[in-house]
């Protein structure tokens, strides 16, 4: 084990080399539905239980199953009257189990990113090997069943390893979502020294993590979400950041919930200066445009003032 | 050391479900649901009436709602009594004063410990429902099976004698499920169950025994999730009605399906002199509407089966 998981270096966030986003916009806004697919009686890892109760955790299953039956397609909606395309972060094995949904996503020319095959398969105790055969497994379905190569990773459940990135990197990929430590992209350093990067994709504004962990009212996350947008865009004017909404439509998608939301999509979508984009078109734009410069002002300032 | 390589291999990765229990599908692909005089929305309230046994075993977890400290936990024990004395006689009154009906589900230990109760909802006219044993009596994955069948057989057939009533609905304590429960269900003469939260509508649950309804009834819109769980208040929690009633009605319009506003209540949460008002309001607004039919979870079921393009399926 590591005391720090030696994937990126401290980057103070004032004084950074000034990043042009298309148009000049100060936020490069991306949505994130998880797509997902969680089994009802999985496989043992030793290290997590898939489920708190005994099975069949009929409450746990079916309250993430509503997401897939009920939720996406709403969501779908929205995300259209807005002019977002989604970023999906897929459960690959959903490609079989429900085409239907990949189907209307590839409709909406949206974005697919692996996170793993099921939500219910942890990284945890894997051997590399194995970690590799599951990153090129998910990596190879999603071209199959979509025809797009994979460019984006959240590890399923957010589950990793120290190798996760790496063995990602390796596989082709170009970035992570797995880290929350910035509000715009960076560098993570990989084995063989590809250019592999980090994009904003915030737990903080994660609908699971405001409804579910933090409790947060349906009302008070729309707030959050434009409070979140409002110093963005307003820091953005100096140098322009990232947001990310990562959503699951098992929670937010509720009759209760969409409503409040669909005012917080609506004030940020009416802003000018907003590049409502991917995940992929974020991580591309910033490496070919600011990866270099970025790599030097952190070897340079990483060292300290006085250095 | 790794892990076995068959943590690796994917026996259910097909098309559909990971199991046989129902078919996959979306609400949007369905047949449309058309409710009486083209209401758009169905509103099905079930009040639950609960019985926490103070020596609560906890077996395999505790009961939302139960005992929490070292025996006697009478502060517990007394705050959810409390529901079943005074908290229901507010929530009748709330009821009769918007003219909504509703359903009433039972542990049936409750209906035993206290006739009169039972006798004033079955005299009042609600659908009576059996809600298992007790908040302690818990089926799920593990329980001997013989031992569930008795729990099941008990408390149906003492809930039917006592009440008069069919009994044909089912809620179990906790929402929690053996992997035999809902068989169990069918073979005493259940024909809908409320545990299964992955719809706004009906739908067909497969047993070994025969088909069942799963009439799916939002824990997320239960007062004692958002009050209770979440931690919100409960003008919160009415104004979390209001939007989605709202939200139901627009996308009833908007597609031409009917919906469905599942609407669970606990009086021992909501029938606190200080909750009982956010109650009132929500059923104001929702029968305010105007688009509202408020309806019993047997009617409900009935007319949505009409509308299936294939009824027996």
């Amino acid at each position: 084990m590591r005391s720090d998981p030696d994937l990126y270096d401290y980057w103070p966030y004032e004084n950074r080399p000034k990043i042009s986003w298309p148009g000049g916009a100060r936020v490069a806004f991306w949505v994130a539905p998880n797509i997902e697919f969680y089994e009802l009686d999985p496989a043992v890892n030793p290290h997590r239980q898939p489920w708190p109760k005994p099975t069949p955790d009929v409450l746990g299953y079916s309250t993430r199953d509503y997401g897939n039956r009920v939720g996406h397609i709403r969501l779908m909606n929205l995300l259209d009257k807005y002019g977002v395309r989604g970023s999906v972060s897929l459960s690959t094995a959903l490609c079989v189990h429900h085409p239907e949904i990949i189907k209307m996503c590839r409709e909406r020319d949206w974005e697919f990113f692996s996170h793993g095959i099921y939500n219910t398969r942890y990284t945890y105790g894997m051997s590399e090997q194995q970690e590799r055969e599951v990153i090129e497994d998910a990596m190879a379905t999603i071209l199959e069943h979509t025809g797009q190569r994979c460019a984006g990773y959240l590890a399923p459940a957010l589950t990793h390893s120290e190798q996760t990135m790496d063995l990602f990197a390796e596989a082709g990929g170009v970035y992570t979502c797995d880290l929350f430590h910035d509000d715009q992209p960076t560098p993570v350093r990989v084995r063989g020294g590809t250019k592999f990067i980090s994009i904003p994709y915030s737990l903080e504004m994660n609908d699971t993590i405001a409804y579910v962990v933090n409790k947060i009212e349906p009302r008070r996350y729309g707030q959050m979400i434009k409070a979140n947008f409002d110093r963005l865009y307003a820091e953005g004017a100096d140098n322009p950041v990232v947001m990310c909404l990562p959503l699951h439509a098992y929670q937010v998608s509720h009759p209760h919930r969409l409503k409040a939301f669909e005012e917080a999509l609506e004030y940020i979508t009416g802003h000018s200066d907003v590049w409502i984009t991917t995940g992929r078109e974020i991580a591309e734009h910033w490496i070919e445009h600011h990866y270099d410069a970025a790599v030097e002002d952190i070897a340079t300032r990483g060292k300290g003032v006085k250095a | 050391m790794s892990l076995d390589d068959s943590y690796l291999r994917y026996a259910k990765r097909q098309y559909g479900m990971d199991h046989d229990l129902y078919d996959w599908s979306m609400l949007t692909d369905r047949s449309p649901v058309v409710w009486p005089d083209q209401r758009p929305l169905a509103l099905w309230i079930n009040v639950s009436l609960q019985y926490f046994p103070l020596d609560q075993r906890a077996q395999p977890f505790a009961p939302p709602g139960g005992m929490v400290t070292a025996y006697p936990d009478l502060r517990h024990y007394t705050l959810r009594d409390y529901g079943n004395r005074v908290g229901i006689y507010r929530v009748f009154k709330a009821l009769d004063r918007y003219n909504v009906s509703a359903s009433v589900a039972l542990n049936t230990r409750l209906a035993e410990r206290v006739p009169y109760l039972l006798e004033r909802v079955v005299e009042r006219g609600h659908e009576v429902l059996c809600h298992g044993w007790d908040m302690d009596t818990l089926h799920y994955g593990g329980l001997d099976p013989k031992r569930e069948r008795d729990i099941v057989a008990k408390s149906l057939e003492t809930l039917r004698a006592a009440s008069d009533q069919a009994v044909v609905g089912w809620i179990s304590p906790a929402k929690s499920q053996s992997p035999i429960t809902p068989q169990l269900l069918v073979e005493h003469g259940v024909e809908f169950m409320c545990d299964w939260v992955n719809d706004d509508l009906p739908y067909e649950f497969r047993t070994p025994a025969g088909s069942i309804t799963a009439l799916p009834q939002s824990i997320e819109l239960e007062d004692r999730f958002v009050i209770a769980d979440n931690g919100h208040s409960e003008s919160e929690w009415a104004q979390q009605i209001v939007d989605a009633c709202d939200f139901l009605i627009d996308e009833a319009q908007t597609t031409g399906g009917g919906r469905l506003l599942a609407l669970n209540l606990h009086p021992w949460m909501i029938g606190q002199p200080h909750r009982i008002g956010a109650l009132e309001r929500v059923l104001e607004h929702v029968m305010g509407t105007g688009k509202a039919w408020s309806a019993g979870p047997q009617e409900i079921i009935k007319v949505w089966r009409s509308c299936q393009t294939d009824p027996d399926a």
